[in-house]
């Protein structure tokens, strides 16, 4: 065959896979830090512990030069819709961490002004537990995406079609719902 | 001449009451009198800096008459001099009047009293919720507010991976 011809730099795949490889690791993260996970997230990138032997350090503060955003501490309810904002510019493929417990489920911060996890209203890849987590587990996160991206990744992106729901869960807190249900109900009353 | 002893000499009479705990002087003054007293100390006392503006709510307080105590923190920036005032202000419709004309420092203060708990300042020149949304309804430090909000933080748009 004219396998054997190959030098032994070169090797054959399907495109998806190398493109997907490509991306995976070039990781170019947005990092939306709001509180003291935005701290671990910048020792993550210090000399000390060294993010970039990874291939994901070149945080960018534009969201349309990146494709990985790292959610990392609480997200108040007026911050919510610049986090979309500025999920929405960045350009696909895209991926999603959620950092800590604050952004995962709310944390400790039951309160009315504080998102009860960031995955209810954007997609999240990745949720990162710790409060805050080290540095250590942020990087085992990022390495766990870059296989994620790299087993599971298309060459136009088209693996995110599919997932038309949120990736969050409903609220289940029973007080909460008879709270949405009377703010609801209110609402149509004054309209 | 302290500060108490030319409040007392300027407003005779019993409707000041004066006290200290460790280093805090406080006086409470009536509502009415507010923007009169807080003119002379800027303008006599040489209060010169309001460092605070803060409020309590006083709902279902042991003993307490009013349902809002509002808090000023002054500062005497020669002597280093502090003064706490408060006054009281009740349902259905508090309000103060603004010292903004008096400190310009009174305006993310006093926009900052009026949203967490709703009472107005007549004559601020741009009273808007300064900490909550713009389309917030309610004022979440009074006391009959529930802590988790009444459903604020689920009026957002979910997106999806297919759509964005």
């Amino acid at each position: 065959m004219a396998m054997k011809d190959v030098p032994d730099n070169v090797f054959m795949t399907s495109l998806d896979a190398a493109a997907s490889w490509a991306r995976s690791n070039s990781l170019w993260p947005m990092p939306f830090a709001t509180a003291c996970c935005g701290i671990e997230l910048m020792a993550t990138a210090s000399s000390r512990f060294d993010l970039a032997r990874f291939g994901a350090e070149v945080m960018r503060f534009s969201p349309r030069q990146c494709d990985l955003m790292i959610v990392a501490g609480r997200v108040a309810m007026k911050m919510l819709p610049v986090l979309q904002r500025i999920w929405l510019q960045m350009p696909e493929p895209k991926w999603c961490i959620s950092m800590g417990a604050c952004a995962c489920t709310g944390g400790v911060f039951d309160t009315y002004a504080v998102v009860q996890g960031v995955d209810r209203f954007i997609p999240v890849d990745l949720y990162v537990p710790g409060c805050p987590p080290r540095p250590e587990q942020l990087m085992a996160g990022i390495i766990a995406l870059q296989d994620k991206i790299k087993n599971g990744g298309t060459l136009n992106g088209t693996e995110f079609g599919k997932r038309t729901q949120p990736t969050g869960p409903a609220p289940f807190d029973l007080d909460e719902l008879i709270r949405i249900r009377e703010a609801n109900e209110k609402l149509v009353a004054l309209n | 001449m302290s500060a108490e002893e030319a409040l007392k000499a300027t407003y005779p009479g019993d409707e000041l009451t004066f006290s200290q705990f460790r280093d805090n002087r406080r006086v409470v003054v009536p509502a009415g009198k507010l923007f009169e007293i807080l003119a002379f100390l800027k303008n006599e006392q040489h209060f010169d800096m309001l460092s605070e503006i803060t409020a309590v709510d006083y709902l279902e307080y042991e003993g307490a008459k009013d349902r809002f105590g509002v808090v000023y923190v002054l500062v005497n920036t020669k002597t280093g001099e502090r003064l706490i005032l408060k006054t009281h202000v009740n349902d259905p419709e508090p309000l103060l009047p603004s010292v903004y004309s008096l400190w310009k420092s009174a305006d993310w203060l006093e926009r900052e009293v009026y949203d967490m708990f709703g009472i107005r300042f007549s004559g601020h020149p741009d009273l808007r919720r300064i900490l909550t949304p713009d389309e917030f309804t309610a004022y979440p430090l009074r006391k009959d507010y529930p802590l988790k909000g009444r459903g604020e933080r689920h009026n957002f748009p979910v997106i999806t991976r297919a759509e964005s």
